[in-house]
């Protein structure tokens, strides 16, 4: 290990430092066919999944990049400088906590996250001590039946069932970035529950920490067999620090007959990384997919939750949370496709644009031809803290044939100045008056989060606005 | 394009204006299916060819005898194929007031300042640039209005565009300037001869200053085998108030786009429009409310019914410009679908740069509530009628806005009318 090495790397923009770290593993920069076989060779992975891959690399070079309706920010990943794949593999990494910049130790413990915990998000730690808490959950719901492993071990120890579903709900070639993780993904989770199977404990990302999960191009596949229900988090609310900019994950949960799945997310990246997301469910009849989105960090982020409701009975719902803050750009939205008769959606979407910050929402619904008895619905709240804060609505509603209900509705307001005054006169200072007010527009959706999750998700608030307003 | 470009007597700028369209034209390319701003839309539906620069038409009188609207108008022209067939001209005391309506060509030369100005200042931002570049170079005519300041006409001023033959293309233009507190209603109506496949490409430039009114209604009757385009270019100054009303009751493929921008503080535009998408029609609506300044208000309220294969789109956005605080903007599309196989696509955008504001949109589907038709049907009255009533009093929320009750009664029993015929399919 050279000195070089170990330096500290400290870039003067908030959020956005990293160390130079000795990878075991390293696919070097650009992607090509050589870069996926050294992904398969290091992994160990079947014919069948680096064919897979190098079909999908195909996918990604021919399609163009969406700049017709996306930010033109996209145009600024250069995908040759990009290491598509890295692994530290038993090795720790050779530095300190000594060596984490103060305003980061701050922000840890501003939003109390335990000693451990804050080691590994700054990077000090490869090994993130979860190992008991993963091997108790593991335990407790394989009990149940229920398969809870990296992707990487399902596609290799489960074929039967992954390789139904797997690509299924998000083919390859469902935009650039989808095909981007189908070449070359690793890490992400495995979920299958058994039939009738209501699993006791959340399932937690967090868990399997240190099995890479944080990865760049994470892969999930959750299949809820008829009947089952299951509930899952990942991220988490501390700011994540990473040598790599572009994030681009695919997860498809499959909701089978009268089966609910319940997929929670909290992004809160450094301000550099491009966080290009594709998540679908698929709920087949009387199932139910609810996905709970927030979204506080990036440089920019790309996501719609999609659900496909696919069977009579079927429901799809996505909240979501967006924070944006200065030069951050947060395109969130949902896609709700309803493809059979009595479906029902719902989207509560609500974004805060702090500083120079972008929150845009996205939408759509589909309700083809020949269908009865759809429903969606489609709020939109957008609040704006400062005079250069800045938010799209951008919904697109297709309805074809009677019979189905759908409506939108958005609204854009500011922090109401009267609130404010009548805080201070209470003795908060403003910057106090503007987070209960920001706080409690979001309160109603919060509550629906995890408990530990809410209160990190106030803290965090907090601490975004600090500095906001005066 | 075939046929006769230029007749009458038009000044050289105008010239060099046509062929800078017609440059534009060569230049800029077809709307493509994944271009955005043609999302929904059928872009197959644009192909020109066939289209030529049409005759005169066959029995002028029969057509201007049909032109039969208000009844009591301040002025009345009538066009057929681009050329003028019939003209009222205002009454002497109006003329005397500096009211004037004439023709376009006639102001080309005789307010050749003035429609150099206003005549398509604006660039065509929602997607048919390129046909805005056709409009520019065809032969163009119209009605050019200069009301003068503190000028009220007391009735809406009235103007008939006829096409009529196999393959005619129509350049229909219209330009209202409205000087300080003057107030006017325009009624564009567009109309076809027969049944034959025509093309038009209209285009309309509104400009409201300080503290006018301009009412400006289009009512849309073209043939079922029309394809349509109508570009709106709206700009209100400071207090002044524009309401400008689209009704879609004709036409095959239909493709409307309205910018209203408030270019000072107080300004006010209402953005209406009645749309009936019935048959294989096809009703394709871009909207921009472009808030420059503060303190201005945009409230836009498009309402469609839908039947047969009918397929409508609605794309909107309301732009708040940086500073641009206190804004107060409106935006909400209403679909009704009364048929199995029709489609309505909502779009409702918001692009907010300042945090004063109050913006919101709404977008809804739905179809005749079954309670409602059960009440009717359950006092006597037959489903296609319980139907009609239901549909109208859809529409009254938009045609109450009108504030003339007689050209709203008139602009009701065109609306009613089409919608009786298009519910017996």
């Amino acid at each position: 290990m050279s000195d070089a090495q170990t330096q500290l790397d400290i870039d003067r923009e908030k959020g956005n430092f990293r160390y130079d770290v000795d990878y075991e593993f390293d696919a070097g920069t650009g992607l090509t066919e050589k870069t996926i076989d050294y992904i398969c060779d290091v992994k160990d992975e079947p014919d069948w999944i680096r064919q897979f891959r190098k079909d999908a690399l195909k996918k990604f070079l021919e399609k163009p990049m969406p700049t017709h309706w996306a930010s033109k920010d996209l145009e600024n990943i250069i995908f040759d400088n990009i290491r598509y794949y890295l692994s530290q593999g038993g090795q720790k990494p050779k530095k300190t906590w000594d060596e984490v910049p103060e305003d980061v130790k701050r922000t840890f413990e501003r939003l109390g996250i335990p000693e451990q915990e804050r080691k590994f998000l700054a990077g000090v730690e490869a090994q993130f001590d979860s190992e008991a808490a993963y091997s108790n959950i593991k335990e407790a719901v394989g009990k149940q039946g229920v398969i809870f492993m990296g992707s990487t071990d399902g596609l290799k120890e489960h074929p039967e069932i992954f390789r139904k579903w797997f690509g299924k709900v998000i083919p390859t070639g469902d935009n650039k970035f989808s095909a981007l993780n189908s070449a070359t993904f690793s890490g992400g989770s495995f979920i299958y529950v058994p039939p009738g199977v209501k699993v006791s404990h959340p399932l937690q990302a967090y868990f399997r920490i240190n099995a890479e999960n944080f990865g760049q191009f994470e892969r999930t596949l959750i299949i809820a067999d008829e009947g089952a229900e299951v509930t899952y988090m990942e991220g988490c609310t501390a700011p994540k620090f990473d040598t790599a900019t572009l994030h681009s994950a695919v997860v498809e949960l499959v909701a089978l007959k009268g089966a609910k799945i319940q997929y929670i997310t909290v992004q809160n990246w450094s301000n550099n990384v491009f966080n290009l997301v594709t998540k679908r469910g698929l709920a087949m009849e009387d199932a139910e997919v609810k996905w709970i989105d927030c979204n506080i960090g990036s440089r920019l982020t790309m996501k719609y939750p999609g659900v496909v409701m696919k069977g009579r009975g079927a429901r799809g719902e996505v909240i979501s949370i967006a924070l944006a803050g200065d030069g951050q750009h947060q395109d969130t939205g949902a896609k709700m496709i309803h493809a059979a008769d009595d479906t029902t959606s719902n989207i509560v979407s609500k974004s805060i644009s702090v500083g120079t910050g972008r929150a845009t929402y996205r939408g759509l619904v589909n309700v083809p031809r020949h269908l009865k008895g759809c429903k969606n619905n489609t709020e939109c709240d957008a609040l704006l803290i400062n005079t250069n804060s800045r938010t799209d609505t951008y919904p697109a509603i297709t309805v074809r044939g009677t019979g189905n209900a759908c409506q939108h509705e958005a609204s854009v307001s500011q922090v109401s100045e009267e609130q404010i005054f009548y805080m201070q006169q209470r003795g908060l200072t403003e910057a106090q008056a503007m987070s209960l007010s920001v706080n409690g527009f979001v309160n109603d959706l919060v509550r629906q989060f995890p408990m530990e999750y809410s209160v990190e998700l106030k803290r965090l608030i907090d601490l975004e606005m600090e500095g906001s307003v005066g | 394009m075939e046929g006769a470009l230029v007749e009458g007597q038009w000044p050289a700028w105008f010239a060099a204006s046509r062929q800078r369209g017609w440059d534009d034209f060569q230049k800029l390319p077809a709307p493509a299916a994944k271009d955005e701003k043609w999302r929904f839309s059928n872009v197959k539906a644009l192909a020109l060819d066939g289209f030529r620069y049409p005759g005169a038409v066959g029995k002028a009188a029969a057509l201007v005898e049909r032109s039969t609207g208000l009844g009591e108008s301040a002025a009345r022209f009538v066009f057929g194929n681009n050329r003028l067939l019939s003209a009222t001209a205002p009454a002497v005391d109006l003329v005397k007031a500096g009211l004037v309506v004439m023709t376009i060509e006639e102001a080309a030369t005789k307010h050749a300042d003035l429609v150099q100005k206003h005549f398509m200042a604006q660039d065509a931002k929602l997607g048919s640039a390129k046909y805005a570049a056709l409009h520019r170079s065809g032969p163009v005519n119209g009605v050019f209005i200069r009301v003068p300041k503190d000028l009220e006409v007391p009735h809406p001023i009235e103007i008939f565009h006829w096409v009529e033959g196999a393959g005619a293309a129509v350049f229909p233009h219209t330009l209202v300037i409205c000087e300080r507190h003057s107030k006017a209603t325009v009624v564009d109506c567009f109309r076809s001869a027969d049944d034959a496949p025509a093309f038009a490409c209209g285009v309309n430039d509104l400009v409201v200053e300080e503290g006018a009114k301009l009412n400006y209604v289009a009512v849309q009757q073209w043939g079922p085998a029309t394809t349509a385009f109508h570009l709106n270019s709206t700009t209100v100054g400071r207090d002044a108030a524009c309401l400008g009303m689209q009704v879609n009751l004709g036409g095959k493929f239909v493709r409307n786009e309205n910018y209203s921008r408030m270019v000072a503080e107080g300004a006010r535009s209402d953005m209406l429009s009645v749309n009936i998408a019935a048959g294989d029609q096809m009703i394709d609506q871009r909207t921009f409310q472009d808030h420059a300044k503060p303190n201005a208000t945009s409230d836009l309220l498009y309402q469609n019914a839908l039947t047969g294969k009918g397929r409508t789109v609605f794309s909107g956005v309301i732009r708040v410009e940086p500073g641009a605080h206190k804004t107060d903007a409106y935006q909400k599309v209403r679909n009704i679908v009364l048929s199995d196989e029709a489609e309505a696509n909502s779009m409702p955008g918001l692009e907010i740069e300042a945090d004063d504001v109050r913006c919101t949109h709404g977008a809804t589907t739905a179809q005749v509530d079954d309670r409602e038709l059960f009440y009717l049907l359950a006092r006597g009255i037959r489903p296609e009628a319980a139907q009609q009533l239901l549909v109208m009093g859809f529409f009254n929320t938009v045609l109450d806005r009108l504030p003339e009750t007689r050209l709203r009664g008139h602009i009701e029993s065109l609306v009613e009318a089409r919608l009786s015929a298009a519910l017996r399919g």
